[in-house]
C-alpha cells in the first residue's frame, strides 16, 4: 500500500479497491490525514464530516467484498463545491447570507454519485454564489492554490481545484458559468471539465446565471473526468433544460478515439493580452497534436471581443433574478436591525451579500430595468447567437478548437482584488463557451518558470464529449504532468 | 354632460389541476398552513420548475372555449417584485407571448324579467395567459403570517379589451366565464376560495368621445356583487370628480366593502418595474396543430349553443334552459332520460321543480351532487311515462318522485306498493261528485252564477276525498255535466 495513495487517480485506487490491495476505509483514512496536514495552509474547504465518509467507506467495502460494487467510483471521495444542495449538509455558497442554511434536499449531480458509490468527502469554498475567479470573494475564507500558497487557486471553484491539486480530494465537483471549472483547473494543474449546457441535470444547483451554469468535474486525470462525466451527465425530469439523449460510454471512446483530429485555433485567442510564457505552452501543445498527426487550421471568431460584455449583461441580469430569493423573510440571514418587510429586504440583503454580488444584482438589475431591457438584455442575447454562430462555422471545420484556458498563470492573492475589471478579463478565453454552450476541457500543459501550472483549453461540438475527452486524453497519455505534485 | 364608462376585467382564474404548475405538489384549499411546498414551491436555492402538461392543456382548452388563437409557441417570462408571499421574489408568468391572443366571451344581459331572455352580446378578449399563484399572507396586529400552500399553483389571467359600459355588463361576463369554465370542469370559479379574482380597469369619457379617459385600476373585488359594486361606484365617483371640474388620476385603487368605497393605493409614479425577461429554466412551448385540433375534438358543445338547440329540440321555455344548459352534468342527466321517454317538458320540470329542490336541501355540506342522488335518468323517465298514460296523476307524481330520491325504488314499483294508481272509474267519481257537490252549495252558487273558476274549489274536494287518486280530467266532466 502507498502511504500516498491520495495522489492516486480514481481509476488507479478503483484497481487497488478491487485486487483488495486496499480497502475504502484506508483511501478515505489517507484522505483525511492527508487533509488534516496541509488544511491550515490550502484551506479548500469549508465543512468536512469524518465519520460519515469513514462509515459510508465502511458501506462500499462491504458493497466490493459482496461482488456488489456500484460503479468505478464506488469508494472513491469526492468533494463538492458549496454551492450544490445536499439533504442535510449546509449549502453557504460562501455567503454570509446563507451562512447557516442546510439544505433539505440533494441536487441530482450529487445523488446520482452517492447512488455510484462515491463518498461524498466535504464541501468546498467558492467565491460567494460562484461569482469570481479567484476565491477571493469567498464571504469566508480564502484558498491558496498548492503550487504557491501566496497565489489564488482560480475560481469560482478554486476550492475544488485546490483540494484535488493537494490530494484533499481524489475527484471533485464544480460548476462553471463562465470559466469557473475551467479556469481553476488550469490554474491548479488539474483536469476540469465544462459539460455541453443541458448534459448534466442543474437540479440543486444554487443558480447563478441559468442559461450558463453547469455542473462539471474536476480530477487528476481525463479518464477519471470522464468516469465521473459517466454518472452525472444524462437526462433529468427535474431540469426542462436538461437534454434528453443516450450517454454514450466515455471510458470507452477514450480508448477507442485515437484521431487523428482536425484541429482549429482561433487567432482571437491568441492577441494581446495572453502572457507569453503561457503563450510557449499552447503552442508547444498544437505542436504535439500536429507531430501526431492532427491537421490544425487556423480559425477565426470574429465576434470574440463581445464576449465579455454580452456576458457581463446576460449574467448580472440572470443573477439579480435568481439572488432575489435571498431574502431573508425565510430561510436566510435576517437583519435583527429591521423594522419592516421593506426593511427585512434592504438590510438582511446590505447586510448579508458580499460587493462583488452586491455589485452584479446592481448592474444585473439595470440592464433588465425598463427602458434599457432593450439596449442591453436583448442586444446581448443577439451578441449571443453571433458568438455561437462563430462556432457553429468554425466546427463545420474542424473537430475541436485548441485554446489557452487563462491568459496567466495563477496571480497573487490581492493582486486583482480590488480591480474587478482586471479580474473579469482573466476569464476572457472561457467565456465564450459558456455564452454557446459548448463543452470545454481545461488539461495540464506545462509549468512556468515559477512552477505554476498552465491550462490548455479544448473546446468541443455540443454533446461531444466523448471526442472531447479522447483529444484531452491523447494529449495527457504524451504529457502525464498527474504525475507532478505540488511540494507541500 | 353625458357620461360613458369603459370597463377592461383581468380576471385569474385557478385551474383545477392535481398539481401544482411546476411541481408535483397537490394543492387543497383549507389545508395546514406550509403542508403543501417543496423546494420548488418555497424557492429553495437549486430547486427548478418543471411545467405541468395538464395546466397546457386546461389553459388551451379555455383559449379553445373562447375562440383564441392558440400561437404555436409560448414562453415563460420572470416578473420581479419583492414582496414576502412570493418565494423567490419573481413570479413565473408569460409577457409577450402568452398561451391565447385574442378571442371573446358571448354574454348575456339581464332580461326584462326574469323568466325572459335578455340580450347576448360578445366581450372582447386581450389575452389568456398562464402563471403561477402566491402564497397567502396574514397580518395579526404587528405580526405578518405566510402560508405558501398556494404558491405555485396554476392560474390563468383572462384579461378582456376595454368592452364593457357597466355593472350589469360585468355582472354578465362574469357569471358567463364562469358558467363556461365551470361547465368544461376548468375551475371550481369560487371567489370567496380565491379561485377566482377580479381587477377592473375603469375610466370614464363624454359620451360620443373616442378618446378614453385616464384608467383606474381597482383591486381587492373579492365577490362578484364586490366587482359590481366597486365598478358602479367608481364609475360615479369618476363622473363626480369631472363634474366638479377635476381631473382623474392614474392610480390603483381598493374597493372598501365595508365602507362602500374605493381608496387609493398607489400612483402611477409609485407603479412597479417588473423587469420582465424569459425565465431560462424554462423552454418555451411549441403547441402544434394536432395537438391543438386534438384538443378542440374534444371540447363539449357549450351552453348558450346548447340552450339554443334545447329552445329547437325540445320547445323547452327559457326558465327551464337557463337552469339545465349551463351544467353539463345536468344536461346530459336531462337528455338521457329524454331519450329513455320523450316527454322533454315534464321531464324538464321534473329535474327544475323536484330534483334540484331536494338536492339543494338533501346535502350535508351544501347541495348535494347530481352523481350523488338516487334518482336516476331512467327513473325520471319512467315517471313521465306514468303521468303521460294518465296511470298517475301529476300530483301524485310528485309523491313518487320523494319516495324514489329517498330510496332510488322504481316508480312502477312505489304506485304498486302504495296503491297509487289513478282511479278512473266513473261511477265510483259520480259518488264522490254528487257528495262534493251537496256539502258546497256555495261554490255551487258561484259557479252557477257564472264564475267558472268556482268549480276548483268542488274539484278539490273530491280529489281530497279519492286521497288524490281520482283522474282529475273524468272529475272535470263529471262535475260539469252535474252543474249543467
Amino acid at each position: 500500500m502507498s502511504n500516498e495513495l491520495f495522489f492516486k487517480s480514481a481509476a488507479e485506487l478503483g484497481e487497488l479497491l478491487d485486487k483488495k490491495e486496499i480497502s475504502a476505509v484506508e483511501l478515505i483514512q489517507s484522505v483525511i490525514d492527508r487533509t488534516k496536514k496541509i488544511e491550515p495552509r490550502v484551506q479548500a474547504f469549508l465543512a468536512t464530516n469524518e465519520e460519515k465518509v469513514i462509515a459510508e467507506a465502511k458501506a462500499s467495502d462491504e458493497r466490493r467484498a459482496a461482488g456488489k460494487k456500484l460503479s468505478p467510483l464506488d469508494g472513491i471521495p469526492v468533494a463538492t463545491k458549496d454551492i450544490l444542495a445536499d439533504k442535510g449538509v449546509q449549502l453557504t455558497c460562501a455567503s454570509k447570507i446563507l451562512k447557516n442554511y442546510i439544505s433539505p434536499y440533494t441536487s441530482t449531480a450529487i445523488e446520482r454519485l452517492r447512488d455510484a458509490g462515491a463518498i461524498m468527502w466535504g464541501r468546498t469554498n467558492l467565491d460567494e454564489f460562484a461569482m469570481g475567479s479567484s476565491v477571493e470573494n469567498s464571504a469566508f475564507q480564502a484558498t491558496h492554490n498548492p503550487w504557491d500558497l501566496e497565489r489564488i487557486p482560480g475560481g469560482s471553484s478554486g476550492g475544488s481545484s485546490a483540494a484535488v491539486a493537494a490530494g484533499e480530494t481524489i475527484i471533485a465537483l464544480g460548476s462553471d458559468t463562465g470559466g469557473s471549472i475551467r479556469q481553476p483547473a488550469a490554474l491548479c494543474g488539474v483536469v476540469g471539465l465544462k459539460p455541453t449546457y443541458g448534459l448534466v441535470s442543474r437540479y440543486g444547483l444554487a443558480a447563478f446565471a441559468s442559461s450558463l451554469d453547469q455542473i462539471g468535474p474536476f480530477a487528476r486525470t481525463v479518464k477519471d473526468v470522464a468516469s465521473t462525466l459517466q454518472i452525472i451527465a444524462g437526462h433529468d425530469r427535474y431540469d426542462s433544460t436538461s437534454f434528453k439523449a443516450n450517454i454514450p460510454n466515455y471510458t470507452e471512446s477514450i480508448e477507442k478515439n485515437k484521431g487523428p483530429w482536425k484541429l482549429g485555433v482561433p487567432k482571437e485567442y491568441f492577441g494581446e493580452g495572453l502572457n507569453p510564457e503561457v503563450r510557449v505552452f499552447i503552442e508547444k501543445a498544437i505542436d504535439f497534436y500536429k507531430q501526431q498527426g492532427c491537421e490544425i487550421v487556423e480559425v477565426s471568431l470574429p465576434n470574440a471581443d463581445l464576449a465579455i460584455p454580452a456576458y457581463y449583461l446576460t449574467a448580472t441580469a440572470e443573477a439579480s433574478s435568481n439572488l432575489a430569493r435571498y431574502d431573508g423573510i425565510r430561510y436566510t440571514h435576517r437583519s435583527s436591525d429591521a423594522t419592516d418587510a421593506i426593511d427585512i429586504y434592504s438590510k438582511s440583503r446590505a447586510e448579508g451579500f458580499g460587493d462583488e454580488v452586491k455589485r452584479r444584482i446592481i448592474l444585473g438589475t439595470y440592464v433588465l430595468s425598463s427602458g434599457y431591457y432593450d439596449a442591453y438584455y436583448v442586444r446581448a442575447q443577439k451578441v449571443r447567437t453571433l458568438i455561437r454562430r462563430d462556432f457553429e462555422q468554425a466546427f463545420q471545420r474542424v473537430d475541436a478548437l485548441l485554446t489557452p484556458t487563462s491568459p496567466t498563470a495563477a496571480f497573487k492573492i490581492g493582486e486583482k482584488a480590488t480591480d474587478p475589471l482586471s479580474m473579469y478579463l482573466s476569464d476572457i478565453y472561457t467565456i465564450s463557451i459558456n455564452l454557446a454552450g459548448l463543452p470545454g476541457i481545461s488539461i495540464p500543459c506545462g509549468f512556468t518558470n515559477n512552477n505554476l501550472p498552465v491550462g490548455l483549453q479544448i473546446i468541443g461540438k455540443p454533446y461531444a464529449e466523448a471526442q472531447l475527452l479522447a483529444i484531452a486524453d491523447f494529449f495527457e497519455k504524451a504529457h502525464p504532468h498527474y504525475t507532478k505534485n505540488p511540494s507541500l | 354632460m353625458e357620461y360613458e364608462a369603459v370597463i377592461g376585467l383581468e380576471v385569474h382564474v385557478q385551474l383545477g389541476t392535481k398539481t401544482k404548475l411546476f411541481t408535483r405538489v397537490p394543492y387543497a384549499y383549507g389545508a395546514e398552513p406550509n403542508t403543501l411546498t417543496n423546494s420548488v414551491v418555497l424557492g429553495l436555492p437549486g430547486a427548478l420548475p418543471v411545467m405541468n402538461l395538464q395546466a397546457i392543456r386546461d389553459s388551451i382548452r379555455v383559449g379553445l372555449i373562447f375562440n383564441c388563437q392558440i400561437p404555436e409557441i409560448c414562453k415563460w417570462d420572470r416578473k420581479h417584485y419583492f414582496y414576502p408571499d412570493m418565494p423567490k421574489n419573481y413570479q413565473i408568468s408569460q409577457y409577450d407571448k402568452p398561451i391565447c391572443q385574442g378571442g371573446e366571451v358571448e354574454i348575456e344581459l339581464p332580461g326584462s324579467a326574469r323568466n325572459i331572455m335578455g340580450k347576448h352580446r360578445m366581450v372582447k378578449l386581450t389575452r389568456i395567459h398562464l402563471e403561477e399563484d402566491v402564497g397567502k399572507l396574514t397580518h395579526i396586529g404587528n405580526e405578518s403570517l405566510v402560508d405558501y400552500n398556494r404558491a405555485g399553483t396554476p392560474l390563468i389571467e383572462i384579461v378582456t379589451e376595454p368592452d364593457m359600459h357597466n355593472a350589469d355588463e360585468v355582472f354578465a361576463f362574469l357569471k358567463s366565464l364562469r358558467m363556461h369554465l365551470l361547465y368544461a370542469g376548468i375551475s371550481d370559479c369560487d371567489m370567496e376560495k380565491g379561485q377566482m379574482r377580479c381587477d377592473a380597469n375603469i375610466s370614464v369619457r363624454p359620451k360620443g368621445e373616442r378618446k378614453l379617459g385616464t384608467k383606474v385600476e381597482l383591486k381587492n373585488l373579492n365577490s362578484i356583487s364586490g366587482v359590481c359594486n366597486g365598478v358602479s361606484f367608481e364609475i360615479k365617483r369618476q363622473i363626480e370628480s369631472l363634474e366638479s371640474g377635476q381631473r382623474i388620476l392614474q392610480e390603483t385603487r381598493r374597493w372598501d366593502a365595508e365602507g362602500g368605497i374605493t381608496i387609493s393605493m398607489r400612483s402611477k409614479e409609485m407603479a412597479h418595474d417588473y423587469r420582465y425577461f424569459p425565465d431560462p429554466d424554462l423552454m418555451p412551448v411549441k403547441i402544434s396543430k394536432e395537438w391543438r385540433e386534438s384538443i378542440r375534438a374534444e371540447q363539449p358543445e357549450l351552453p348558450f349553443i346548447k340552450q339554443e338547440r334545447f329552445f329547437q329540440q325540445y320547445d323547452l321555455p327559457y326558465s327551464v334552459t337557463s337552469v339545465i344548459c349551463p351544467d353539463k352534468e345536468l344536461s346530459d342527466y336531462f337528455e338521457e332520460a329524454v331519450s329513455l321517454y320523450n316527454q322533454p317538458k315534464m321531464i324538464a320540470n321534473f329535474i327544475v321543480n323536484e330534483l334540484l329542490r331536494e338536492l339543494s336541501v338533501a346535502g350535508t355540506n351544501g347541495s348535494l351532487p347530481l352523481a350523488e342522488s338516487k334518482v336516476k335518468p331512467h327513473h325520471l323517465a319512467s315517471l313521465a311515462k306514468l303521468v303521460d298514460q294518465s296511470v298517475i296523476s301529476s300530483q301524485i307524481a310528485k309523491e313518487v318522485f320523494n319516495e324514489i330520491f329517498k330510496t332510488g325504488q322504481n316508480p312502477e314499483k312505489i304506485v304498486e306498493d302504495k296503491d297509487l294508481k289513478q282511479n278512473t272509474d266513473t261511477s265510483a267519481i259520480e259518488k264522490l261528485c254528487a257528495d262534493a257537490i251537496n256539502n258546497n252549495p256555495k261554490a255551487v252558487a258561484e259557479f252557477k252564477s257564472g264564475k267558472d273558476n268556482a268549480i276548483n274549489a268542488i274539484k278539490g274536494q273530491v280529489m281530497k276525498a279519492s286521497q288524490g287518486k281520482a283522474n282529475p280530467k273524468i272529475i272535470d266532466e263529471i262535475l260539469r255535466k252535474l252543474l249543467a
